[in-house]
């Protein structure tokens, strides 16, 4: 469904984030891309998004394949049209109350009519258990609640494929298992799901595919129980043990 | 005070007040108009970085604040002519604060828009939003709360400011009271009321603000 083929980033002459990056993704995975911090995950994510202009690297998706440095405006929104994205800081729009947060990208990107976007919002909302917050605006929900509202308004549009920047990352521990849980639900319906992530446990039980990166490049690829394991690099070993032992402390 | 006096004043108090509410007035929403027109363009073009007309903004934005307002006003009503630009002084006196203001309220503006954090237009993006819909649904709406207050401040400052049209022979309210205090010299009286006209009205204003500034904060407390 979706593939890229080396893409590299930089964002100054010297610092390269992203060395040749590889990645296929077929309709349902749920994808774990692990790493330490500055290891380019974020970029490589906001890349595939077009957040971030990949300095080159070959995108295919759904059949059709673009230059990932040259691409077009139109081929960018016809790509984001079937994708959504979900950020480690949430960013609802914080002038709009829960269900506009939800409705705005239908109405006024998708040029949906009010009534089956307010329907579509509903419908995503009630995924997510917040249906009952509809009107009150951000600031007004904690942060867990803010992220749930963010995942209902991707899954709205009803995309291909969700993309998850470090979703918990900015979360009090004890938010973090409801939107986790929200997360596992969708993997359980089938959705697909590419996750940057510093929980263990989501890429080991819900993930099918882990991808660790370290240094801009992908180190190891493999399926999940297989990647936790038997590890077969030492840097991913190491680094399974560092987070481990940080579980434990 | 003499009954005289008091007597000129209850006389000159509906002509004043007639001035305020049928020039004053209007030239303040006109010219406040504009330069908000101006100021979110301005803003906009600089938000974007738009090589070349950014350049122009700047330079726009130097010029006017760098120049006193009662000079550009002598400058397009008396010196314009003379290169066969004609105004009357009424569109004079728009243009010009329009223009004047605009720029102060270009950087308000272009701060506030500033301030609204960038993963507001990612998320836009993100929901297949173009930057002008992004822009138009949440980023100004944003700012605009962002730069109530300084846009309040211009506003009230206007009004007090159209004072000025009267060197350019538009009869607003403080040249109405000029002309009644060359027939009657009662300078203290006279332009002590006024200034309590306009003491008044811009109380009026400030309460306003006040009771926008919390609509406003609906969304975000006192963020």
């Amino acid at each position: 469904m979706l593939e890229i083929k080396n893409v590299h980033k930089s964002f100054d002459a010297h610092t390269e984030i992203l060395k040749g990056i590889d990645l296929k993704i077929n309709k349902g995975d749920v994808i774990a891309i692990l790493g330490p911090s500055g290891s380019g995950k974020t970029t490589l994510l906001r890349c595939i998004n077009y957040l971030e202009r990949a300095d080159s690297g070959t995108m295919i998706f759904d059949g059709e394949e673009y230059d990932m440095h040259a691409i077009s405006k139109s081929s960018i929104t016809r790509i984001r049209k079937k994708t959504a994205f979900v950020f480690q800081n949430y960013n609802l729009f914080l002038n709009k109350t829960v269900l506009q947060n939800v409705t705005l990208g239908l109405t006024s990107g998708r040029k949906m009519s009010r009534s089956d976007a307010k329907d579509a919002a509903m419908d995503a909302l009630k995924r997510v258990g917040m249906a009952d917050r509809i009107d009150a605006f951000p600031h007004q929900l904690s942060g867990g609640q803010q992220q749930r509202v963010a995942i209902a308004r991707g899954l709205a549009a009803n995309p291909e494929i969700i993309y998850f920047d470090e979703p918990t990352s900015a979360l009090d521990p004890e938010l973090i298992g409801e939107v986790l849980n929200v997360m596992r639900h969708l993997a359980e319906e089938g959705m697909t799901m590419l996750v940057v992530t510093h929980e263990m446990g989501f890429a080991r039980n819900v993930s099918n595919y882990v991808l660790f990166m370290d240094d801009g490049k992908v180190i190891e690829q493999a399926p999940s129980k297989e990647f936790f394991s038997n590890p077969r690099e030492e840097r991913t070993r190491s680094f399974i043990s560092s987070i481990l032992k940080k579980g434990e402390s | 005070m003499s009954e005289r006096a008091l007597q000129i004043l209850q006389d000159a108090f509906p002509q004043l007040v007639e001035k305020f509410f049928t020039v004053t007035i209007p030239l303040t929403l006109m010219s406040f108009s504009l330069a908000l027109i101006i100021a979110v363009i301005v803003a906009m073009i600089q938000y974007a970085h738009i090589k070349g007309l950014s350049f122009l903004c700047r330079v726009y934005i130097w010029i006017v604040r760098c120049t006193p307002l009662l000079v550009q006003l002598y400058l397009v009503f008396y010196g314009l002519p003379s290169i066969g630009i004609v105004l009357d002084a009424y569109p004079t006196a728009v243009l010009v604060f329009g223009i004047n203001e605009g720029a102060y309220m270009a950087e308000s503006m272009r701060g506030a828009l500033e301030a609204v954090p960038s993963g507001q237009m990612e998320a836009g993006y993100c929901v297949s939003m173009t930057y002008l819909q992004t822009m138009w649904h949440v980023i100004l709406p944003q700012a605009f709360r962002t730069a109530f207050p300084a846009l309040s401040n211009s506003l009230i400052s206007m009004v007090k400011g159209t004072s000025l049209a009267s060197v350019i022979t538009v009869t607003e309210m403080f040249r109405q009271a000029v002309v009644i205090n060359g027939r009657v010299y009662e300078s203290l009286a006279l332009y002590t009321e006024v200034a309590l006209i306009y003491l008044a009205f811009c109380s009026v204003l400030t309460l306003l603000q006040r009771w926008g500034e919390k609509k406003l904060s609906a969304y975000g407390g006192t963020r």
